[in-house]
């Protein structure tokens, strides 16, 4: 089996300061990778580099396209890695101010990424855009409310619904229960964990939320100043951390 | 100051020269907003200081002048600048489209068809049609340059979502010779279809943006719209009140206080004309 995205020896400096370095690790289709790591580990510059936001200075992130099998995302053309990025990935940001069009309303945020593609039917365009609002639990007659309208939890709910709405394969997740309060997180969680399994799609989450990982993640890396410290089987990683930093960072959870 | 103190249409030649090149290069790449070094001119932006650059840069001696604001050859802006390049270049004036070799227009198409040989100048407020969906620059140049359009259609959904059809109804996007995305400036999307497929050459300036763009003669231009809510060129559903006109773009002239009002063509040469080729309509003195 085509791992889906094979990471190889990402490294990012920022100066002589390490961003991240040699990272490698491969993701299978249907799966979904945690990384997980203290503020400033480089969970973030990691997630950004393969996600094509951010040019590694070394390694490759090679993804399996589906017109041309196994490519080299680094080194593509930038069209040709942001046709990607508006079709096979989606990238979930934390804040969803950063991920949506604050201007423009619930059904025309969830219909850009169909218009760029090229769908042209208006109708078809707001079917879809309905469609997806409920299936992310957005009453179908806030279609054309702006996000400004909505409520924190709702904006996260949208954001999913605008990357998810041209059926990617892979999806990149930023810290995406960041911000929201317990119960509204809990509801998010399980969203997400149902449209992950009925998709099947894989997913790379980066968090420092160790219960989001435990809901969501198949596998799990522990980053620590810019590198994998551990890796493996979120339970295994989680119920029997190895490295003195995975043991520091599941003590530190408070149990209830 | 002399007249005769000013060089041949106020700007310098050098100034003319890299306004040309920037013209030529437009008309190169049709659609395509080349940024040119703007220069200060004696009025105020948004007065067509875009439009006034370029006109300038393209008249010859032998040139015959027209000036139009919204239609109009008699407005403060059309006036002003036709009186600016009589004096500035001794050009010959006009107010009649057929006779004239360059036409400066302020957000309207004459309703007669050009011909070859002539060209239009049009003002640009803002040359960025992705400018209010996209703020940053750096990205709409990507987006041009990558041909990623789809935020412009993004534009119209949201239209047809709170009015029920594209309201949008002047400065309406259209595509290139299915390459460029284009404003054609605050012209009524009545006139988006004169625009395509044109004999004359058609030159936008925008001062305040510094970009020049051009549409050469004979070019594909479609105006963008969705399968299902077909682009539609509008107009008032009257006749006009003056000369009779039954297919021209009409402004709305409101008479009185007491909900009097009156159609009339908005292009005074094309109903100056008819009216002395003996039509009228139903206010026509």
């Amino acid at each position: 089996m085509t791992p889906l995205l094979s990471v190889q020896g990402i490294t990012k400096l920022y100066g002589s300061h390490i961003g991240c370095a040699d990272v490698s690790f491969e993701l299978y289709p249907g799966e979904v990778m945690g990384i997980v790591g203290e503020s400033g580990s480089g969970k973030s510059t990691l997630l950004n580099c393969m996600a094509g936001h951010l040019k590694p200075d070394a390694g490759a992130v090679v993804f399996d396209t589906r017109a041309d099998g196994p490519r080299d995302t680094v080194t593509m053309s930038e069209p040709e890695r942001r046709m990607l990025s508006r079709t096979d990935w989606a990238f979930v940001h934390q804040h969803a101010r950063d991920g949506l069009r604050m201007g423009v309303s619930a059904g025309g945020n969830v219909g850009e990424r169909l218009m760029a593609v090229g769908d042209r039917h208006y109708g078809n365009i707001r079917d879809k855009a309905t469609d997806w609002l409920e299936r992310v639990e957005i009453d179908a007659s806030r279609v054309d409310d702006r996000p400004t309208t909505f409520s924190g939890g709702m904006q996260q709910r949208l954001q999913i619904a605008r990357n998810l709405v041209t059926g990617p394969r892979l999806v990149f997740m930023d810290e995406p229960t960041g911000g929201l309060d317990v119960s509204v997180q809990a509801r998010l969680l399980d969203l997400l964990r149902g449209l992950v399994r009925d998709m099947g799609l894989s997913a790379i989450i980066v968090t420092h939320d160790l219960a989001v990982v435990r809901l969501l993640a198949d596998r799990l890396m522990v980053m620590k100043s810019g590198r994998v410290v551990e890796a493996g089987l979120t339970d295994q990683v989680l119920d029997d951390p190895q490295h003195a930093y995975s043991q520091l960072l599941v003590s530190s959870v408070l149990q209830v | 100051m002399t007249e005769s103190a000013y060089n041949f249409a106020y700007l310098d030649e050098q100034t003319k020269r890299m306004i040309r090149r920037a013209i030529l290069k437009g008309l190169a790449i049709p659609g395509y907003q080349v940024p040119f070094a703007s220069r200060e001119m004696p009025m105020p932006y948004g007065w067509g200081t875009g439009g006034v650059q370029v006109s300038a840069a393209v008249l010859t001696p032998e040139d015959r002048f027209k000036v139009i604001d919204q239609g109009a050859d008699d407005t403060t802006n059309a006036v002003s600048i036709r009186t600016f390049f009589e004096r500035t270049a001794q050009v010959a004036t006009t107010t009649k489209t057929a006779q004239a070799s360059v036409i400066q227009t302020r957000h309207r198409i004459p309703e007669e068809k050009l011909s070859e040989g002539q060209i239009l100048v049009y003002q640009v407020p803002i040359p960025e049609p992705l400018r209010f969906l996209e703020p940053r620059e750096s990205e709409t140049r990507k987006m041009h340059a990558l041909e990623e359009y789809g935020l412009m259609h993004v534009k119209l959904y949201e239209d047809i979502s709170r009015h029920g059809h594209i309201a949008t109804s002047y400065a309406y996007p259209v595509k290139v010779e299915g390459r460029y995305v284009m404003d054609p400036s605050p012209i009524p999307k009545f006139d988006n279809p004169k625009l395509g497929d044109m004999a004359a050459i058609q030159l936008f300036g925008a001062g305040r943006e510094q970009r020049i763009y051009a549409l050469p003669p004979y070019t594909d231009v479609v105006s963008l719209d969705f399968e299902d809510h077909p682009f539609e060129a509008s107009k008032a559903d009257h006749p006009c009140a003056l000369c009779g006109a039954e297919h021209s773009y009409l402004d709305e002239v409101i008479t009185d206080d007491a909900g009097g009002r009156m159609f009339v063509c908005s292009d005074t040469d094309f109903c100056e004309a008819r009216q002395a080729a003996g039509h009228t309509g139903k206010d026509a003195a």
